[in-house]
């Protein structure tokens, strides 16, 4: 490789650097004053390039229309940004932060399916920018003026922003609410209106990133979960909060991606790596080498630890009542067959199957206490392993050893996941869900990218969907079964009492990290259980089966049915896989009508289905 | 100036206060005092609104106040300064004066910087030191002149000689008496029967969150049973 070819390739990861920590910069502010990890910042970015992309074919072509289609896309997606903060986050202040979390990702659907309507499936590339389109000749070779503009922007807005906070009076407060909203607003600051500005200021920075993207990367509907996944690397790797910490988290990754890009194929002992499809697992890599030498990130500090007297309904072992319903429900469940058609034995098997994931994600973040926002890669890691198994062993076996490789995963992402906790947790299950989904998108030769893998039948025996159900209902009660078991079992409590206070627990001799990283390795365990029997029940499987949606489909069971009990994710599972299947059929804005029940859950029925059926008096008993 | 009438609250489903009833008039310094535990923070807090009210009244200058948000019963007059201080450690000295910064009432004399800095002289050569490194006795005095930054016409001051060595605490004690001639009422919660004497005109005493004496420090001071039963004295 010429040293003009590495040039290029560094100037340009440079230019990617500016504009991730555009997007960075907004989430850190925002988080540092609201304490809401806003997952819809990436969806604002994408916002900011569809809208950018109108404005600029509606402006005409000038260089003065070009650049105020800029700036008013920018001023636009603040305004969407002040709209979210004022009418949904603003009731949500005082919530768990889970709710938070899960309201935004609602805000995720609605958005992608609103850019659905308006611009279409399609993606759209812009033109490019007037006045810098050419390139500038350094070292003999062509640099893009854009990307040397986009190069200048990131120190730009890191002085401004940095000159905001320092020395205004509005910067002051924004540092102060950052440290103690309460005591600020006692010094007579309202915060509504500092709440508000700095959502402003952030969505500006990521509506301005997206329009500024266009003429690199055409407007497309992945960019809000790909953005996303790329800003928390960011903010966990340069610590949350932190603006220094953003811009040189953004750079030292966006370098490593561009070494990878210029070291292209390698030949090492005979095998050829193709570092360009390594950009991710250096993502990866930067990650993993900060957060186990800093685990909140370069310039971050730890958080303060979660108050142990938040109060929580008390999970109780299933009691008669509990086992009567369940034996009853499980007995009616294997009788379904004999009367209902293909279709809903198709319908039946998902659920069985939703209701061991939903299970296994509740058992993490439950009685974990570790909130994932990227269960499905443990799901669709046993999926694609299953399928892979299957062409060499017999389907049987293809199904048994295929979940431990999501227990395997679940191993390696929780040794670093279990060092973090909350939100930050949250953003990096999410980080390590993407960067698997991206693996498997991008490893054509064995998991044939975005076509997936077909052909993955099971054994003759039971090739019959009513043999096939009867098999994943039996395999996923044994499962769910074996959960609850876990949770009332001394490790399990040893679980809770780490989620309560680890200080407390590992006063009397419990070891918080290890028994954290055992919960969330058997939790990726029985997700894998799920993946294995859903890789077998499709035929085929894509990437799909690993996406953020698919985590996320999860987490509404788990939260539909409701966080604090057994029976709630079995419940929520079965809810919102029949809802979804009805949506799916009726209407071609699933992801809205979906994101939108999210939302009115979390702002109406926090306790989740289980929850308001608990008050009604069915209770399990006390333990002893 | 203030009035709690029969004022109930708590944290989470656990009540603290009941039915505590106390008034200051304009002027007037009085004291709170009581055990550990038995409700002198959770009624400043009330008042200050970061506790909310669950029963009762909270009046200020006439105007109901049980029901605003925080920032605007302290925008109505009303300084709180909380007993761990809560300085923001990020800031510097000058910049945790400036959050606290906010023009007052007519009836308010009008602080600023210099007299605030004035009244503590230890804070000026502490201006551009960091919030989190500078020693307790400092933060005591700069989370007092921070909310006096506000020009509150009612100081709220939570256990304001609590940890301060005694040089420190009989400095505060002047500073608070000069407050107190210049027209800022105040109440405080204490432990310390002698610093409160200093400043005090009267004096409350609260016991497991319900109000148990009231009346002036000479006749607390008399009553030997009232000390060894609620203040261990």
């Amino acid at each position: 490789m010429t040293l003009s070819a590495f040039l290029i390739q560094l100037l340009n990861g440079l230019a990617g650097a500016s504009s991730l920590f555009l997007v960075s910069v907004g989430l850190s502010l925002t988080f540092g004053v609201t304490r809401v990890v806003n997952f819809a910042h990436g969806s604002l970015m994408m916002l900011g390039a569809y809208i950018a992309y109108s404005l600029i074919a509606g402006l005409g072509g000038g260089a003065a229309g070009y650049w105020a289609a800029v700036a008013l896309s920018a001023l636009a997606v603040a305004g969407v940004g002040v709209l979210i903060e004022r009418f949904l986050l603003r009731r949500l202040y005082g919530a768990p932060e889970l709710l938070q979390l899960t309201a935004t990702f609602g805000v995720v659907l609605i958005v992608k399916d609103v850019v659905l309507a308006l611009w279409g499936p399609e993606d759209l590339l812009g033109p490019r920018a007037p006045g810098f389109s050419g390139s500038v000749n350094i070292l003999g070779s062509a640099v893009p003026q854009y990307d040397l503009l986009l190069i200048a922007l990131g120190p730009l807005v890191l002085f401004l922003l940095t000159w905001l906070l320092r020395t205004t009076r509005w910067g002051i407060l924004v540092r102060a609410a950052s440290e103690d909203r309460e005591m600020t607003a006692a010094l007579g600051v309202n915060q509504a209106w500092l709440f508000s500005g700095v959502f402003f200021l952030g969505a500006l920075l990521a509506g301005l990133a997206g329009a500024l993207q266009l003429p690199r990367e055409p407007a497309n509907l992945n960019m809000d979960l790909a953005v996303i996944a790329e800003v928390f690397v960011v903010t966990v790797v340069g610590g949350l909060g932190s603006i220094p910490g953003a811009f040189i988290a953004a750079l030292i990754i966006g370098v490593a991606k561009a070494l990878c890009i210029a070291i292209g194929e390698l030949a090492v002992f005979g095998v050829v790596l193709s570092f360009p499809k390594l950009t991710l697992v250096a993502e990866f890599i930067v990650m993993a080498i900060v957060l186990a030498l800093r685990p909140w990130g370069l310039f971050g500090r730890p958080p303060a630890l979660p108050r142990p007297s938040e109060q929580r309904e008390l999970l109780r072992p299933p009691g008669r009542p509990l086992h009567v319903i369940a034996a009853a429900a499980l007995i009616f469940m294997a009788l379904l067959p004999l009367f209902a058609d293909e279709y809903t034995l198709v319908l039946l098997t998902d659920i069985s199957i939703f209701a061991l994931f939903a299970a296994s994600l509740h058992f993490m973040m439950g009685p974990g206490g570790m909130p994932s926002f990227g269960h499905a890669a443990y799901f669709g890691l046993s999926a694609y392993a299953a399928a892979l198994l299957a062409r060499t062993l017999p389907m049987e076996s293809a199904l048994l050893i295929a979940p431990l490789f999501a227990g395997l995963a679940a191993l390696v992402y929780g040794w670093f996941c279990v060092r973090l906790s909350g939100v930050y947790l949250a953003m990096l299950t999410l980080a390590f869900a993407q960067i698997t989904w991206s693996i498997a998108f991008q490893w054509d030769a064995v998991t044939g990218g975005s076509n997936g893998l077909t052909g993955v039948w099971p054994a003759q025996w039971l090739s019959s969907r009513r043999a096939y159900y009867w098999l994943t209902l039996t395999a996923a009660a044994i499962a769910i079964l074996a959960l609850w078991r876990i949770i009332f079992s001394p490790f399990g409590y040893a679980l809770r009492g780490v989620r309560d206070s680890p200080l407390r627990a590992a006063a009397i001799g419990i070891d918080p990290r290890a028994t954290q990283w055992a919960g969330f390795t058997i939790a990726g365990l029985f997700a894998g259980i799920a993946g294995a029997l859903y890789a077998f029940s499709k035929g085929s499987i894509s990437p799909e089966t690993l996406s953020i949606p698919r985590s996320i489909d999860a987490l509404v069971m788990v939260l539909l049915g409701g966080l604090q009990t057994l029976v709630g994710p079995v419940l929520g599972a079965a809810v919102l896989t029949s809802l979804q299947d009805s949506i799916v059929r009726h209407t071609e804005f699933w992801r809205a009508t979906v994101g939108a029940v999210v939302i009115a859950l979390v702002l109406f029925f926090p306790d989740g289905l289980a929850g308001i059926v608990q008050r009604m008096g069915v209770r399990g008993r006390h333990p002893t | 100036m203030l009035e709690l009438k029969a004022v109930c609250a708590g944290y989470g489903r656990a009540q603290i206060l009941f039915d505590v009833s106390l008034s200051v008039a304009h002027g007037e310094a009085v004291a709170l005092f009581g055990r550990n535990g038995a409700g002198k923070s959770t009624t400043l807090k009330t008042i200050a609104g970061l506790v909310r009210a669950w029963r009762g009244e909270i009046r200020f200058a006439g105007a109901r106040i049980d029901l605003l948000p925080s920032y605007r019963i302290a925008r109505a007059g009303i300084g709180y300064v909380p007993d761990t201080r809560r300085i923001f450690t990020e800031l510097s000295v000058a910049e945790n004066l400036e959050v606290g910064r906010r023009a007052g009432g007519d009836h308010s004399p009008v602080w600023n910087a210099e007299r605030v800095n004035g009244l503590f002289p230890n804070l000026r050569e502490l201006r551009d030191r960091s919030g989190g490194h500078i020693s307790g006795g400092e933060q005591q005095m700069l989370s007092i002149a921070r909310t006096l930054m506000g020009n509150p016409s009612l100081l709220l001051l939570d256990e304001p000689s609590e940890g301060l060595a005694p040089a420190l605490v009989e400095q505060l004690a002047i500073a608070l008496r000069k407050l107190k001639s210049e027209g800022v009422s105040m109440l405080l919660s204490e432990q310390n029967l002698r610093f409160a004497e200093g400043i005090a005109d009267r004096a409350c005493v609260l016991e497991g969150g319900h109000l148990r004496f009231e009346g002036t420090l000479a006749e607390l001071e008399r009553d030997a049973d009232a000390k060894a039963r609620y203040l261990g004295i």
